[in-house]
């Protein structure tokens, strides 16, 4: 039986900012954490002053490797106007920033701050690809990058183990995808905010345009199985199985529950943080689901005093398509096996019984890996709110929201319960 | 045999000698490939170097056609795709390698439960001899 965990005090949210996700010549990490902290002083609908926050949690995994420059809690401590107070970078690989967040629960919890600023930062499309998926590759297992695997090369194997297990094929993978984009789509801040069939349309009006063959896909499943149009990238993951090379910025303010009205009429609650750690590949005990996100999953269900049947949407962290999948099965919203059915039947949909990442997930949004657990919480925080535009989900009266992180190859996973009252 | 560390530069050193080299628990028996020097089951730190005999069966497996640098020095592109692969032991242990002998550029004809025996890839000589654990189908 896991401990009932609870935190000394509750926290709540009352402001939240991200930049816009993509690939950016001209801003650099500075800039864009510049962005994301402005509109996050901004959604504090009754003001807070600047010189109130008392200190930072910052996550960011690598811009030593991205962009030859460490230590990046202090540089953006400067940049906001924060310095001489503390300012700690966490590291998890792609969970970074919600170690930063969940760091900064503590801190609050605990007693010794009521005003902090967490986030995360990276940088990444300054380097060639190739670069980047070796910089990636320091997030697994020493063992697995010896032998050539990269970071969707792992996804991979952990597709052709699920594949095998419960037959699942490609095509609901693609569900998973064209998924993501129509949710993208809707998104102003993802990093590719069109669906398949925009791309598939832009495909063809180039070929148009150049006097080549038109392509003659009957529908975005053709063109998800054309190698011109989605080519191999570690086999069964293709290019529309993974996030892309992001460049992005996220940040919220946290303060004790009962002083959460003093900013805003409608703060959201913390209702339940878990995390876990996981071992490598030959380790894992199975190759198709993640120990870390189970951990995750039971600290932070039990913290709430929730189920899986309470929570009404989620971000999961697909980095790859097949993450997807995995993560549902882990964090119990649907039985081990079932997820790439429930897929396919629409279950996840925007306006489906269980919608998942909303924002068009890592896959569509962006994946800057240190801002990426808090833009997930972004995207929780946005829809609990009913701010979320043109993706909000319809016909429901949300309440309980959750967000998934991963970090490596599941080496580290967070799973965050957020609350409306 | 000697007593090396439990480490992964003994495993590394028995891999250039064309070993492959787990630890097992002298309390509870529990066999840990790569090695390792403190039992995770229970917690004992006595342990003894066992020899793997190199034959299993591919449990997961990718074609990777973007490499990182290292393996495009050795000639792998997007036209030319490698395999990596989780391997189920005899034993009962799981190792990752390269697995090679296989058509990467036809993923379809690579399955998963297919039996592999091991062999090693070296690179380099002397002092600066390293060596890649790999298999390939029997």
């Amino acid at each position: 039986m896991q401990k009932r965990r609870k935190l000394g005090r509750g926290v709540a949210i009352v402001g939240a900012g991200m930049s816009k996700f993509g690939m950016f010549k001209d801003k650099d990490s500075k800039d864009l954490f510049a962005e994301a902290f402005k509109e996050c002083l901004e959604s504090v609908s009754k003001g807070i002053d600047p010189k109130d926050i008392e200190a930072l949690w910052l996550g960011n995994f690598s811009n030593d490797f991205f962009m030859h420059q460490g230590h990046w809690g202090p540089i953006i401590s400067d940049l906001i106007g924060l310095a001489p107070k503390p300012a700690t970078r966490t590291e998890g690989a792609c969970a970074a920033s919600t170690l930063a967040f969940r760091d900064g629960i503590f801190a609050i919890a605990s007693g010794f701050y009521d005003i902090v600023l967490v986030g995360g930062v990276e940088e990444m499309s300054k380097r060639p690809t190739e670069e980047v998926t070796e910089g990636l590759a320091l997030a697994t297992v020493p063992y697995e990058g010896r032998v050539g695997f990269t970071f969707p090369g792992v996804f991979g194997a952990i597709s052709t183990a699920y594949f095998e297990k419960y037959g699942a094929t490609r095509d609901h993978l693609m569900n998973v995808t064209i998924k993501s984009h129509n949710n993208g789509r809707l998104n102003p801040k993802a990093q590719f905010n069109v669906s398949v069939r925009d791309m598939m349309n832009s495909r063809i009006a180039r070929a148009k345009k150049k006097g080549e063959p038109l392509p003659a896909w009957k529908d975005e499943k053709e063109a998800l199985w054309d190698p011109k149009f989605n080519p191999p990238v570690a086999w069964p993951m293709h290019l529309f199985d993974c996030c892309p090379i992001s460049d992005g910025a996220s940040c919220m303010i946290l303060v004790p529950e009962d002083m959460a009205k003093n900013f805003t009429d409608d703060p959201i609650y913390v209702k339940g943080i878990g995390q876990g750690s996981g071992r490598g590949l030959h380790a894992a005990p199975s190759l198709t689901s993640f120990e870390a996100n189970k951990n995750a999953a039971a600290e932070a269900y039990g913290m709430s005093g929730l189920t899986p049947k309470d929570i009404q949407f989620a971000e999961v962290h697909d980095c790859f398509s097949m993450a997807e999948l995995v993560h549902m099965e882990d964090l119990g919203f649907v039985k081990e096996g079932t997820a790439f059915k429930a897929v396919a039947e629409g279950y996840t949909k925007l306006d489906g019984p269980m919608p998942i990442n909303t924002s068009g997930g890592l896959k569509c949004k962006g994946h800057p890996v240190g801002a990426t657990g808090v833009a997930q919480l972004y995207e929780v925080w946005e829809q609990l709110k009913g701010e979320a535009g043109g993706r909000q989900i319809p016909n429901k009266d949300l309440h309980i929201g959750a967000a998934q992180n991963l970090g490596g190859t599941g080496g580290t996973c967070t799973f965050t319960i957020l609350e409306r009252r | 045999m000697e007593q090396k560390p439990f480490s992964d530069i003994s495993y590394n050193q028995f891999l250039n000698e064309e070993k492959l080299m787990g630890s097992r628990c002298k309390k509870c028996g529990a066999l840990f490939a790569p090695p390792r020097s403190v039992c995770t089951k229970c917690y004992n730190t006595e342990m003894e170097w066992v020899e793997m005999k190199g034959k299993g069966k591919l449990a997961a497996f990718t074609c990777i056609f973007v490499g990182p640098p290292f393996m495009i020095e050795e000639g792998f592109d997007r036209k030319h795709p490698y395999c990596s692969g989780v391997v189920e032991l005899d034993e009962g242990v799981k190792v990752v390698a390269r697995i090679e002998e296989v058509d990467a550029s036809k993923p379809e004809t690579i399955k998963v439960g297919m039996p592999l025996t091991m062999k090693f890839l070296h690179q380099g000589e002397g002092e600066n001899l390293k060596t890649y654990l790999a298999f390939k189908p029997v």
